[in-house]
């Protein structure tokens, strides 16, 4: 590797002496042949490489679409991402014709109006009425990407439906932590300064609250309903992080100390994804999209999306967090114990545990 | 003040301009005071250029390092070890090394290069010499910016060298990360030393500024009222304008930042647990977001700070080279103040993920499409120029057109990300590296490009070598576009910034290839770069020599002083100015210069 580095850079090197040596014999040449006369044949040149630069350029914008169009996506798979998706084609209808008009003119008024000996330059300093024009239509057209816009964005972040489930995400370097408020439908109140990962509190739960007591918390993944709109309510344990759900088209940071959520309703379960994509290694992927430090592109998570029923069956197996921190208060091997005694905390945390229900 | 008054106090005031003036070269001048604590706003563009060189070397050959890491991460380089050491374990860039090197190249090439680099040069060395002026307001502090610059720039080298590394947080550095030495081995030493050079950077940036705009606003030569002033010129004073303005707020939002690192406040931390120290933090109340907008306040300004002086040089080079008036003179002016405005306006574009009301965001969604008004203008503009002229394509002139395709192609992007519906997809992927590189880095680079290589015979006496020049344009240009514009579909799929590795993902590992490609062609692009730093240099020396005062048939006062103008700029009297600085093509002559006095049958004039 070491000699191919040396290669490497003795062929740099080389390519140099060898450019270095035609602009040094150009430019003597150049008084050989008269400085107009060079001016003249340079100025053709770049001329005429600019209109090559504008065709294979368009060309290669087709091209390269044609090339990598296959590679993203595909349809998105939640009722928001299809939203996004309308306001990119809006947007990319818009904006592709403005590209092309404006390039197109630039590259061809740079050829056609090159240098010639006796061509004079059209004094033309200005005209209100074309300013006026070329001020107005982009404020029209700027008007309508607005109004789509925000048509979708109040839409998307709007408050979610009353029969939204609710999970909780976290993020922390470098991973996830999901958890489901359990039967009661409450999530029970939290305070960071409880979380102790060996005895199973990686959220800090207070067990002196009862709503604790059948909260879910697991790594494994997000299990989500198809057809049944998610409010995500997002934390974070240490650094800003990211909830990046690429195929959702949805996002929304996870900052520490001030929740944030974003709702969505996905549309297919992964299975179907499977199919859909001929990919039978499909997986939806929670990305972190927000640099957290040296873990950053390793902080994945997955999200399972499932039908009603399968999700109550993955349900019906998890074990509350609170049995985990005491399994000798697990209902299946024991009679329930009233919790009270069991915790050290006592410090109350109703601002926390009231964010987590927003 | 009046015009009399600054001529002749500017001539009392300073003592090498009275020598110069009357052309005598008795007074000494050792190397120390020519070369190196210079108060000649000329060499004091040389020193920002050069050291801007050199960072931008630097930063380009850190994006080389990571793009190695992003095209190729299977295989291991055993060479980057022996350079690099532990950062290098076994030839491969260890992840902590690449998020040092991702930060240290937006720093240097936003800040250093970009901003002090660019403004520093051209603002410097344009203003007095456009505006008919022997020197900036106050050449001592000029002087203290570059070496304020200077220090900063020193600062933050050291903090490549030290045990723990450089900052490595991103160039935002966003709290909590940037906060705790213990989230990350970066924000232990590197990140109060990136700190204290950003706080040295702004001194800098502050002095220069105030310099600017005092000069633009009272030393204009007699005639030279605001509205014949070159495009150049308004492009330099709103853009100090915006850093004078919003350069503090950054400060402040790094003091804070401080404080949390090392005085145990809570601006910015709130509910924190380390996983690598198994303890919960004291900190509680501090809200996060407040550095965001504190950065941004700043961050977005900062975007039309690197980008207005740009465009500045591109609407002169482009009008003198079109050997045609600059189309909507007064429509460029007022797109630039538009633009300077609505810049303090839209901070929160950055933000639309973040948990922001909904319903403030609107606000900076409408905001920030107002900014493609005055951007539409300035393109159409640009566009009309070049319509029925008589082009001459010197270098400058080419890298001013392949600024305007760029500022096209990055800016219709900016309509996507500026809208936050599509945001919520796109933020923070590929498709913001391809759409800010283009519209912010390229391009500025490519105006940049454009000042240097259509002054450069002011600086030094001699011409760029032209077929090099050539050569750079079109490889730089063809290349960027084939780095960055694939890159808009990998942020189509999602795919996230600031990952050193997608092998471990499902959606995003099919761009592997892309990857491999990219990273060939950003490498060739970088050496293309160093056959421009070759030429750059060889031609101080040993280019082709000017034999004209006024080579490019230029209507601007800069082209009226002797090929070597002294410190003073002008021998006697500085010229007064008739006329607008684009009277190209008029009443069938070629050009009119400045200095010209308006004749009896001249038709409509400015």
């Amino acid at each position: 590797m070491t000699m191919s580095a040396f290669f490497i850079i003795a062929v740099l090197l080389l390519g140099f002496l060898i450019v270095f040596q035609i602009a040094k014999a150009s430019e003597y040449v150049a008084v050989l042949k008269g400085e107009k006369k060079t001016f003249e044949q340079n100025n053709r040149i770049n001329g005429f490489l600019l209109l090559a630069f504008l065709i294979l350029g368009l060309i290669g914008v087709y091209w390269c679409n044609a090339l990598l169009k296959p590679k993203i996506l595909g349809e998105a798979a939640s009722d928001h991402g299809q939203k996004i998706d309308s306001m990119l084609y809006i947007t990319l209808v818009i904006t592709g014709i403005v590209f092309v008009l404006t390039q197109v003119l630039l590259f061809w008024f740079a050829f056609k109006y090159q240098y010639k000996e006796n061509r004079k330059a059209f004094y033309f300093p200005h005209n209100n009425k074309l300013e006026l024009i070329w001020t107005v239509i982009p404020a029209i057209t700027l008007t309508i990407l607005v109004g789509f816009g925000l048509y979708y964005w109040f839409k998307i972040t709007g408050d979610a439906p009353k029969d939204a489930m609710t999970v909780e995400i976290t993020g922390k370097q470098f991973a996830w932590i999901y958890r489901y408020p359990g039967k009661d439908n409450t999530f029970g109140k939290k305070y960071y300064k409880n979380i102790n990962e060996a005895q199973s509190n990686q959220l800090g739960l207070l067990w002196d609250d009862p709503a604790s007591h059948d909260d879910i918390v697991t790594t494994e993944a997000l299990y989500l309903v198809k057809g049944q709109p998610v409010k995500l309510v997002i934390n974070s344990r240490d650094v800003v992080h990211d909830v990046g759900l690429s195929h959702f088209r949805m996002k929304m940071d996870a900052v520490p100390g001030t929740p944030t959520t974003m709702w969505f309703t996905p549309l297919y379960t992964t299975e179907e994804m499977k199919q859909k994509t001929n990919n039978p290694n499909f997986e939806y992927e929670i990305s972190c999209d927000q640099m957290c430090g040296k873990g950053h592109y390793s902080m994945k998570g997955i999200i399972k999306v499932v039908s009603q029923s399968d999700f109550i069956l993955w349900r019906a197996k998890q074990k509350a967090n609170y049995v985990q921190a005491f399994p000798e208060k697990d209902p299946a091997t024991a009679a329930p114990a009233p919790a009270a005694d069991s915790t050290k905390s006592t410090k109350p945390a109703a601002d926390s545990a009231a964010t987590a229900k927003k | 003040m009046s015009n009399e008054a600054i001529l002749h106090g500017s001539e009392v005031s300073t003592h090498e301009a009275h020598h110069d003036g009357h052309g005598e070269h008795h007074h000494h001048e050792t190397f120390i005071s020519k070369y190196v604590f210079s108060m000649d706003h000329k060499m004091i563009a040389k020193q920002f250029l050069i050291t801007g060189i050199i960072w931008a070397i630097l930063g380009g050959l850190m994006s080389v390092l990571f793009r190695l890491q992003l095209g190729f991460p299977d295989t291991t380089f055993p060479w980057l070890e022996n350079i690099l050491g532990h950062w290098a374990k076994g030839g491969k860039i260890q992840p902590e090394f690449y998020y040092a090197l991702v930060t240290m190249h937006g720093t240097v090439l936003v800040f250093f290069v970009l901003t002090a680099g660019l403004s520093g040069t051209f603002a410097n060395f344009l203003i007095p010499l456009q505006i008919g002026a022997r020197d900036m307001a106050s050449p001592f502090m000029n002087m203290l910016s570059y070496w304020f610059f200077f220090i900063s720039s020193v600062v933050m080298i050291s903090s490549l060298f030290i045990q723990t590394g450089p900052a490595s947080g991103g160039w935002t550095s966003y709290p909590p990360l940037s906060a705790l030495g213990d989230a990350s081995i970066g924000s232990k030493t590197g990140m109060d030393l990136w700190l204290i050079a950003m706080a040295l950077f702004v001194v800098s940036s502050l002095l220069g500024g105030l310099n600017y705009i005092s000069t633009i606003l009272n030393m204009r030569t007699k005639g030279m009222s605001m509205t014949r002033l070159p495009l150049t010129v308004w492009a330099l004073f709103f853009t100090a304008v915006l850093g004078v303005l919003s350069f503090p707020v950054l400060l402040s939002g790094f003091i804070l930042l401080l404080f949390d690192r090392h005085a145990g406040t809570s601006f910015y931390l709130s509910d924190i647990f380390l996983a690598s120290t198994q303890k919960a933090l004291p900190n509680e109340g501090g809200s996060a977001i407040l550095y965001q907008h504190l950065f941004w306040f700043l961050g977005h300004p900062e975007v039309y700070i690197i980008l207005l002086p740009a465009m500045g040089m591109v609407s002169e080079v482009m009008s003198t080279n079109a050997r045609k008036p600059i189309f909507g003179y007064m429509a460029m002016v007022g797109s630039i103040f538009a633009i300077t405005i609505l810049a303090f306006l839209v901070w929160a574009h950055h933000m639309f993920v973040t948990g922001l009301n909904p319903f403030l965001g609107s606000f900076f969604v409408l905001l920030t499409l107002l900014i493609a008004v005055p951007s539409a203008i300035k393109v159409f503009n640009w566009l009309t120029t070049l319509w029925r002229g008589n082009i001459r394509f010197t270098p400058a002139m080419l890298f001013a057109i392949g600024f305007v395709s760029l500022f096209i192609s990055g800016g219709l992007t900016g309509i996507w990300l500026g809208n936050s519906s599509l945001d919520i997809h796109l933020h923070d992927t590929y498709f913001v590296i391809a759409h800010f590189h283009i519209v912010m880095g390229v391009a500025s680079f490519f105006g940049m490009f454009c000042g240097v290589y259509h002054w450069f015979p002011k600086m030094y006496g001699r011409y760029l070598n032209n077929t090099m020049g050539y050569i750079h344009f079109w490889i730089t240009i063809v290349g960027a576009y084939l780095i960055f514009w694939p890159m808009h579909y990998e942020g189509l799929a999602g795919m996230p910034r600031r990952y050193l590795d997608y092998s471990g993902w499902a959606s995003f590992n099919q761009f592997g290839g892309l990857n491999h490609f990219i990273s060939i062609v950003s490498i060739i692009v970088f050496a293309v770069q160093l056959l421009f730093v070759f030429n750059f240099f060889y031609s101080i020396f040993k280019g082709r020599r000017v034999k004209s005062e006024n080579p490019w048939g230029s209507n601007t006062l800069e082209w009226t002083t002797p090929i070597h103008p002294g410190h003073g700029n002008w021998v006697g009297e500085i010229p007064e100015v008739h006329r607008w600085a684009y009277d190209y093509g008029k009443d069938g002559r070629e050009f009119i210069p400045q200095t010209e006095p308006i004749s009896a049958n001249e038709s409509e004039h400015h």
